[in-house]
């Protein structure tokens, strides 16, 4: 189990990395974090003739957590929404997703960026991608372009990006004031893909009502999915008491219609994702309420 | 593409040459270099016995290239004993609390650990048990390693927990 031969192409600007795409796109493969690359090349179920390694182009590690728009590098390491503060207090979705992707050592090489190029259907940050309606920011040697998380992932490990385009950067909209978040998951073991989670963001206004939710589960279709009629339940809520949980937990249940997987049948997958869901609902309108 | 050239890679505090393709992974580089300490399990990076430190942090050796480690520093549990051979505190702890059987997971387990006790030298047990959970012992049942790294860090071990 090792990977086939290939040329390695260490890039140390966006432009070579561009240029390296352009000439390659076809064959090539980005070397980010390889957490999820190298497996797979381990396994010989992809065989790239070229990787284009881009740990060390520095323009891609950057962050800029100041502004409205909150920008991440794609080469930014998934520890680091542990390890940083101040991504947990201006992103807190991000530092309470991240204890769920895999293990510490994977999280000290895998990346932002990578992670949402694979667009595994059980992983976390896609997840998170899509409730915080984020945007990637694919440049190319023809141009840059942004795509809504919504519209990036379009089927199991498939993404709307070209051959020959870069995942640059994911810009996130700032949260407002009084908003509150949640992930959970469920999966056989800590650290184990997900049998199925969810994420969850809500505002509220001055009187702790739910002016804006967002919810989004994974492992539950090819991409993440999103929970526009649990979303709009919970509109106008100020708790969620049990016959509105029992609501969200319907809707859930009624809006995706997973595969069932080994560990995880798509009943329970089904039930699991409405219980999750409630609860991590709950958690981001206490959040909210604690942060005004 | 499969042109092998030696590369020198910092490992344990010292120059290492180490006979590599582009493809060649970071564990068998070691390995093919007389380094034996690391593993090779899964290589998919989900069993954890390949784990070294790389600038201090914990990675899968499977899952990287060794081109990749040039200009960096690697240390595997060779690195870990005393300068006269013996056995480190952790290492003692582990053979006190009969934490390894076969050994196959321990290097990786220790290099994970040791990652945890440079940046706490007195962690909670969640802590420590976060730090391990993605290693696999086919042996122990973890509960002898979680022991092992409390007794390091100062903790409380009673018997009941078993």
């Amino acid at each position: 189990m090792k990977p086939t031969a290939f040329e390695r192409h260490a890039p140390r600007t966006v432009d070579e990395t561009l240029k390296l795409l352009s000439d390659y796109g076809d064959d090539a493969k980005i070397l980010a974090g390889g957490q999820s690359l190298v497996p797979l090349l381990n396994f010989r179920l992809a065989t790239p003739g070229t990787l284009i390694d881009i740990n060390g182009v520095d323009e891609l590690a950057g962050t800029d957590l100041t502004g409205e728009t909150i920008r991440f590098g794609a080469l930014t390491r998934t520890r680091s929404f542990e390890t940083r503060p101040e991504v947990a207090r201006v992103c807190p979705l991000l530092a309470q997703a991240a204890p769920y992707i895999a293990h510490p050592q994977i999280r000290t090489r895998g990346t932002f960026g990578g992670s949402l190029a694979h667009a595994d259907p059980s992983a976390e940050l896609p997840g998170v991608a899509v409730a915080l309606e984020a945007t990637v920011r694919l440049l190319s040697t023809r141009g840059e372009r942004r795509v809504a998380a919504h519209d990036f992932f379009e089927y199991h490990l498939t993404t709307a990006l070209e051959p020959d385009e870069l995942l640059a950067e994911i810009e996130i909209r700032k949260p407002g004031p009084r908003h509150g978040s949640s992930f959970l998951e469920v999966a056989a073991r800590h650290g184990d893909f997900a049998s199925a989670g969810t994420a969850v963001v809500v505002e509220t206004d001055p009187g702790g009502a739910v002016t804006d939710a967002r919810i989004a589960c994974i492992s539950v279709g090819p991409t993440p999915v999103r929970m526009t009629v649990a979303e709009r339940l919970l509109i106008g809520a100020t708790e969620i008491d049990d016959a509105l949980a029992g609501e969200l937990r319907d809707a859930v249940a009624k809006a995706i219609e997973p595969t069932g997987a080994l560990r995880a049948s798509a009943l329970y997958k089904k039930r699991v994702s409405g219980v999750l869901v409630r609860d991590a609902a709950r958690q981001a309108l206490a959040r909210a309420k604690e942060a005004v | 593409m499969t042109t092998t050239r030696e590369i020198t890679v910092t490992v344990n505090g010292q120059p290492a040459r180490l006979a590599v393709e582009d493809r060649t992974l970071l564990a068998d580089a070691l390995r093919g270099g007389g380094i034996h300490g690391t593993r090779l399990g899964c290589e998919h990076g989900v069993c954890g016995a390949c784990t070294v430190l790389l600038d201090g942090e914990p990675v899968r050796a499977c899952l990287i290239f060794a081109v990749q480690a040039e200009g960096h520093h690697v240390e595997t549990v060779e690195s870990l004993e005393e300068p006269d051979g013996t056995l480190n505190p952790l290492q003692r702890r582990f053979h006190e609390h009969h934490a390894l059987q076969c050994g196959f997971c321990t290097p990786g387990i220790l290099m994970s650990l040791t990652a945890l006790f440079r940046d706490d030298p007195a962690p909670t047990e969640t802590r420590i048990r976060d730090q391990v959970q993605g290693h696999i012992c086919r042996c122990t049942g973890y509960q002898q390693i979680i022991e092992a790294a409390l007794e390091h860090a100062g903790g409380q071990v009673t018997s009941n927990d078993r």
